[in-house]
Order: structure tokens, then C-alpha cells, then sequence
């Protein structure tokens, strides 16, 4: 089944033409109504009715998170903050959330892509679906959810946690689909194997994922411990949620809502644009947003993009699963941590700035684990092991604050953090997400 | 009565306080007593040496944490009670709180004590048997 056969089964010529007209008219609207975007074009010399290709966009400069956090909350905007019917937000690299928003519009558009990547995952009117990812701010849980209305299905908004309850339902009422971080989806089978259920053989036939890097292995696991078909998705707030991109069942790579998201692949290093089908950063930019169109975001995540056609008859473009990180940023059960965030923290509650790392583990069928490590330096010690304790229990409150998860903190001795070429390691991810004989990027190595 | 005592930071895992106690053999530095207090991860060692300048300078040159303090050194009769009313009664009276304390046996015939938790005794016996008196 394919959701909007006209779109997603484009001639190529065809779907060029059309970016480029929806690309020009992006461009116009945000020149207009956003006064960032109107800076930044005229510090280049460029007007938006000089870009004549798709390639001509190369000229334009790049959009960053440092962007939405220096316009925050809602200076990217291209609407009144009244025309607005929805507001998410992420964790930005310092403490402010990155927003995003919506309009009616974009709302429309949302469903539409969600809806399609849910079609591609072979998700029917006639499916129960839980979605067991967070509501609330973060885009996940909210953004499947009313997808999964508009494709007509039966929506069961969990949200992640209270995993036996998720069990019990799974069972009593007969659901199909799971939309869930991988990690989750391990640690929900673990779980059930713990009470002695056998989701393997329960009603599941079809997991939704992403939100956070996982392997192939994983995906095996999965497959065999739920006993579903699990299915690559791909998002990010700042282009628009879940919906930029999903794997239809050829599991080939995820097709790319390019009638809505123009792609294209830099060098992380030299901003270049890369040839077809190299591999490099993901730059995404909106096609159709209202409310909050986005030239040129800089995703952070390593991938290439596929123009052969597929099997299912989808002509969109394939991006492979995602390969790493151009920066430092974890992404631990669904949320953004960033070492600054970190480091903001610490400055804070230990007064001087500590030599500190990040380590992400996952234990084998548990959920991700986020430890930081923290020097006792000359500055900090005290002859009070009281005083101690208090420190790191502090500073793991403050992190449960600013990230929004739990981080252990661990005091260490000075010196045991190791320092390679003369700079600190702030970040080891221990979790093996990544194909271990692909080194280009590999994350939080910095 | 007063002495300076040297508190080091260390974590709590096999061969650190090793790796401490080294430190200071290499100084030439003589342990006299010793004390842990360790909140599971990690503990301050407490030691009590007869060069303290030179045992903090050893250790910082090793790049590990430590700091100097100072605390009251007694001496008491030995012989029921004389703790409790020598040194508790007046402190308790003069609402003096006691942060940390611990014994340091007076060489007796060339025997120093040293007392020592272990999590498992019959290994850590079968440890020490040939390299203890």
C-alpha cells in the first residue's frame, strides 16, 4: 500500500520540477516574514528569486541549533505566535529547549508524512496501535499519535513507561503495532520475558522506531523477541518530528518525503556538497513549512541517499540507516544530550569547571544507560564525605533537570578520565549501535 | 595534643589504596595509622604519617587529591571506660561533635595492628596468611 501514490511514485523529473517551484516559493516566505533568514541572504548578496535550480541553493548558508537557540523561543517564526496550533521542544545545547512549532498547515503536512512512513511500514486502517513513545513536548509520541488517526487506525496512547501495564495491553487488548525507541522495544520484551509472557506469540506484527541510533542486531532482536516486523523511521524536531523519512518493507533504506524536505549530503568538514550516493552529513531543508520553515538545517547525522528506485515502487529518494554523529551529541532513550548541557551543570553545582565524561552504555536487553564521570580535583574535595555525597547527589538532580533523564554521576580520581592528543574525551559511547567496520562516523568520538 | 593528618580522595577499586600506599613507600614516607570512610563509589583515606608535608606533596606529584587536617591525637589509659569518660563525657558536655575517629595502637615489641574489613574473610585470610606475623 502507498499512502499518496502521486507523490510517492513521482517520475524524478517530475518531483524536481515540483521542489524547485515549492523550494522558490519556501524561500520567498521565509525571506519575507523571517528577518534571520532575510540577514543571512543578504549577507550572501543573494536574493531568493536568484535561486533558478535545486542547485542553486548551495549558495545559501547553513541553518544550526546554535540558530534556534539564539532566537529563542520564537524568533525563527515566519507566523504571529496566535497562528500557531502547536508547540514542541527538544533539548537545545545549552539549557533552553529548542522550539519548534506548527501551524494549522503544518499540522496537515505532519500527519501526511507520519502517515505515509506508518502506510510504508504496511500499518492499516484495521491495526490497534500503541504508541509507547513520550507525549509531551518531545514529538515522538504526539506526532505518531495523530498520524496513526488520520491513516484511520485505533490509536492507544501509552507513552513510554509503567512497561508492565504495556504488556498487559498489548495482550488483553489485541494490539498490532508498537511505536517505540528501539531500546524501549528490547527492555519491553525483557520485561514481559521476566513476568513469563511470550510476546513473540502475541497479536504485534509491525514496530515503528527511531529516535535514536540502533544496529541491525538490534533489529534482529526485536524481530524475534516481539515477534513483529521492525521498522527504521527517521525525524528530528527542527524539520519537523517523526515523518522525514521511514523504510517501507523491503528494509532498504528509508524513503525521504522529498515533496516536503529537499536533501542534500556535505562534508561535515568543508560544507561541500557531496556527490550522489557519499556519504556525509545530512542537510535538510523544508519545502512547504508555514510556520517554521527551516533553509539548509545542519542534522548532525551521517547517512548517503540512494536514487535507485525501490522494489515498492516508491520513487522518493533511500537514505541509509544512520551511521553517526558529526558532534558530540548523544541521543539517550529518544532525548538530545549535549556536553555542554553537562558541563553547564557542573560549573554550577561544583563552582569550578571539573574534568568530566559522558558514557553511554546499554547494558545487553536494558534500557540506555548515561554515566558522567567527574574529576575530584584540588577545588572540590573536602574532608567530609558528607559533603561529598551531596555534591554528586546534587549535580544528578540538576541533570535530571536540565536533560530530562537520569545521568549516574560518578566521582573519580584526577587523571582517570583519559586525554588523547591534549584534548579531552568528553563523550564514549559504549552502546556499539553503529557497523563496527564503518569508522567515518562514528559518534561522540571527538 | 594537636597533629596534621593527610586526607586522600580515592575510588573504591581494587589496587587503589595500593596504588596510594606506594606512592608514599616510594617518598619514603612512614605510615603510622590509617582510616576509611567510603560512601560505596568512593572514600577519603585518612593517614596519619610521620613527614605529612612530604607525603601531600608525593601524592599531588602523582596527580591524585588530597588535603591537610588537623585533628587531636590522645593518649588514654588502657583500661575499661577510660575512652567513654576521658574523652566522650568532656566532649559531649562542651557539645564538641566527632566527625571521624579511629585507634592507632602504640608499637608494642615491634607489632604495629592494622584492622582490616574485607568482603570476603576466608579469601582475604588464605591471602595474608604467608605475608602477615
Amino acid at each position: 500500500m502507498i499512502w499518496n501514490p502521486e507523490r510517492e511514485t513521482m517520475r524524478r523529473s517530475d518531483l524536481e520540477t515540483l521542489q524547485l517551484d515549492l523550494l522558490r516559493r519556501q524561500l520567498a516566505h521565509v525571506y519575507e516574514a523571517v528577518p534571520f533568514y532575510r540577514q543571512a541572504f543578504r549577507d550572501r548578496g543573494i536574493a531568493p528569486e536568484q535561486v533558478r535550480s535545486l542547485a542553486d541553493l548551495r549558495s545559501l548558508p547553513f541553518t544550526t541549533k546554535t540558530d534556534f537557540r539564539d532566537h529563542y523561543p520564537f524568533g525563527l517564526l515566519a507566523v504571529p505566535r496566535q497562528k500557531l496550533s502547536r508547540v514542541h521542544a527538544s533539548s537545545g545545547t545549552t539549557g533552553k529547549p529548542t522550539v519548534v512549532a506548527y501551524s494549522p498547515a503544518d499540522m496537515d503536512i505532519w500527519r501526511e508524512v507520519c502517515a505515509r512512513n506508518l502506510t510504508a511500514a504496511g500499518i492499516v486502517p484495521e491495526d490497534l496501535v500503541q504508541v509507547s513513545m513520550g507525549y509531551g513536548l518531545f514529538t515522538g509520541g504526539l506526532g505518531w499519535h495523530q498520524a496513526a488517526e488520520h491513516l484511520g487506525a485505533t490509536v492507544l496512547p501509552m507513552s513510554s513507561g509503567n512497561t508492565k501495564r504495556q504488556i498487559m495491553l498489548i495482550q488483553d487488548f489485541g494490539v498490532t503495532v508498537l511505536v517505540c525507541t528501539p531500546s524501549y522495544a528490547i527492555y519491553i520484551a525483557e520485561q514481559a520475558e521476566e513476568m513469563g509472557v511470550d510476546l513473540a506469540a502475541s497479536t504485534l506484527r509491525v514496530g515503528i522506531h527511531g529516535a535514536e541510533p540502533w544496529s541491525e542486531a538490534m533489529r534482529h532482536e526485536i524481530a524475534v523477541r516481539l515477534g513483529l516486523d521492525p521498522i527504521d523511521t527517521y525525524g528530528l524536531s527542527e524539520i519537523i518530528g517523526p515523518g522525514v523519512a521511514g523504510e517501507c518493507t523491503e528494509h532498504n533504506g528509508l524513503h525521504l518525503n522529498e515533496d516536503h524536505f529537499y536533501a542534500e549530503i556535505i562534508d561535515p568538514k568543508t560544507g561541500e556538497v557531496l556527490p550522489a550516493g557519499q556519504r556525509g552529513e545530512l542537510v535538510v531543508t523544508t519545502l512547504t513549512k508555514e510556520a517554521l520553515p527551516v533553509i539548509r538545517y545542519r542534522t548532525g547525522d551521517i547517512t548517503s541517499l540512494m536514487p535507485e528506485p525501490c522494489a515498492c515502487g516508491r520513487t522518493l529518494v533511500r537514505m541509509e540507516k544512520i551511521s553517526g554523529r558529526t558532534d558530540d551529541m548523544l541521543i539517550v532513550r529518544g532525548v538530545n544530550v549535549f556536553p555542554s548541557q553537562i558541563e553547564t551543570v557542573l560549573l554550577q553545582v561544583e563552582g569550578v569547571q571539573p574534568h568530566y565524561v559522558i558514557i553511554a552504555d546499554r547494558e545487553h536487553g536494558a534500557m540506555d544507560d548515561l554515566e558522567v564521570w567527574v574529576e575530584v580535583s584540588q577545588d572540590i574535595f573536602a574532608d567530609d564525605i558528607g559533603r561529598l555525597r551531596r555534591l554528586q547527589q546534587h549535580a544528578e538532580q540538576e541533570m535530571q533537570e536540565v536533560l530530562g533523564i537520569h545521568a549516574r554521576v560518578k566521582l573519580v580520581e584526577p587523571n582517570r578520565i583519559e586525554r588523547s592528543m591534549g584534548k579531552a574525551r568528553r563523550v564514549i559511547d559504549r552502546r556499539e549501535v553503529y557497523d563496527p567496520h564503518d569508522t567515518t562516523g562514528r559518534p561522540g568520538v571527538s | 595534643m594537636r597533629t596534621r593528618q593527610v586526607s586522600a580522595f580515592l575510588e573504591n577499586a581494587p589496587g587503589r589504596l595500593l596504588y596510594l600506599l606506594n606512592v608514599l613507600a616510594e617518598a619514603r614516607v612512614n605510615l603510622l595509622a590509617h582510616n576509611i570512610v567510603d560512601a560505596s563509589e568512593f572514600g577519603i583515606v585518612h593517614l596519619l604519617v610521620d613527614e605529612p608535608d612530604r607525603a601531600i606533596q608525593a601524592i599531588r606529584d602523582a596527580g591524585m587529591t588530597c588535603s591537610m587536617a588537623t585533628v587531636l591525637d590522645l593518649l588514654v589509659p588502657d583500661e575499661p571506660g577510660a575512652f567513654a569518660d576521658r574523652v566522650l563525657k568532656p566532649l559531649a558536655a562542651a557539645h564538641v561533635n566527632i566527625e571521624y575517629s579511629y585507634t592507632l595502637n602504640a608499637p608494642c615489641q615491634g607489632r604495629a595492628r592494622v584492622v582490616l574489613k574485607v568482603d570476603d574473610l576466608d579469601r582475604g585470610e588464605q591471602a595474608l596468611r604467608a605475608t602477615t606475623l
